[in-house]
């Protein structure tokens, strides 16, 4: 079995480019605010967050919102091919399994691995498998 | 001040997801069909970011406090249980269904996604069942065993 590289789609500058910020954004938030960016916790945090924690959490979800309005100059694709039903299914389904798993791809995933914890490292395996089989099962 | 510098860090990660390709579910689903047309470009996300992020988080740890002298809230746990794995494979297989991960989905419907919106609400929910069987199962009176 050969793989095939879907060039037409393929990215490298960009994407390198844009996780580099996610890098630079992650540094921000653990040097000056010391808090993890991770999107999952930082806004399930928002169910359970004590008053003096809500104020920094609002502030970064707020700033993920402006990115658009930042960005209007730069077409945003948003190729969304499932439908409503199976989006609320996948919507649950990340909200309960980030919640017990502590992370998402940025949690785990990036400060996860830059951190070198074994636990994100098991989690990122765990949740990149797992999306590679249900895509495979789809297709 | 944390405020604003917290704002800053969702604006420069909510333009890098744009700028990435993350918030494209598409491109994120071609990502993980591996056995399919292949679209390598989300392993340099995560390559890009983690090469800043290791001296970030190295330097954060090594100075043990932030810059305006608060506290550094880093994670201490190192031990792999049942909940970790099998709620990163739960997580997995929704981001597989739809092609979007929490962040990329709450930049997609600001940016006027209805359908990204319809996620986010579902996903919010999915958070708020946890939080609820949390409370149920710590709240409940534990009878002592002896």
């Amino acid at each position: 079995m050969t793989m095939m590289i879907d060039w037409a789609h393929f990215t490298p500058w960009a994407s390198a480019a844009g996780g580099v910020l996610i890098g630079l954004a992650a540094a921000l938030l653990v040097l000056l605010n010391g808090r993890v960016a991770g999107i999952s916790g930082i806004v399930g945090g928002l169910l359970v967050a004590r008053r003096s924690d809500v104020a920094w959490r609002v502030a970064f979800v707020l700033g993920l919102f402006a990115a658009p309005l930042v960005m209007m100059f730069y077409p945003v694709a948003t190729r969304i091919e499932a439908g409503t039903g199976v989006l609320v299914l996948a919507g649950l389904l990340v909200g309960i399994g980030t919640s017990y798993a502590s992370g998402c791809t940025s949690g785990h995933g990036v400060c996860g691995l830059s951190r070198l914890s074994p636990r994100s490292l098991v989690a990122t395996a765990a949740f990149m498998a797992a999306g590679i089989a249900t895509v495979y099962l789809l297709k | 001040m944390n405020v604003f510098t917290a704002f800053a860090a969702g604006l420069v990660f909510g333009i890098g997801l744009i700028l990435s390709g993350m918030t494209d579910p598409a491109k994120v689903i071609g990502f993980l069909d591996i056995a399919g047309n292949w679209d390598p470009s989300l392993a340099f996300v995560m390559a890009g970011a983690i090469a800043v992020g290791v001296f970030a988080f190295a330097f954060a740890r090594k100075r043990g406090a932030s810059f305006f002298g608060g506290a550094m809230h880093l994670p201490t746990r190192r031990d792999v249980d049942l909940r970790l794995v099998l709620g990163s494979v739960i997580f997995g297989i929704g981001w597989g269904l739809a092609g979007f991960c929490p962040g990329p989905a709450l930049v997609a419907s600001a940016a006027g996604e209805i359908k990204a919106g319809l996620f986010v609400l579902a996903m919010l929910v999915g958070m708020a069942m946890f939080t609820a069987a949390e409370r149920l199962s710590s709240g409940a009176p534990v009878s002592p065993a002896d």
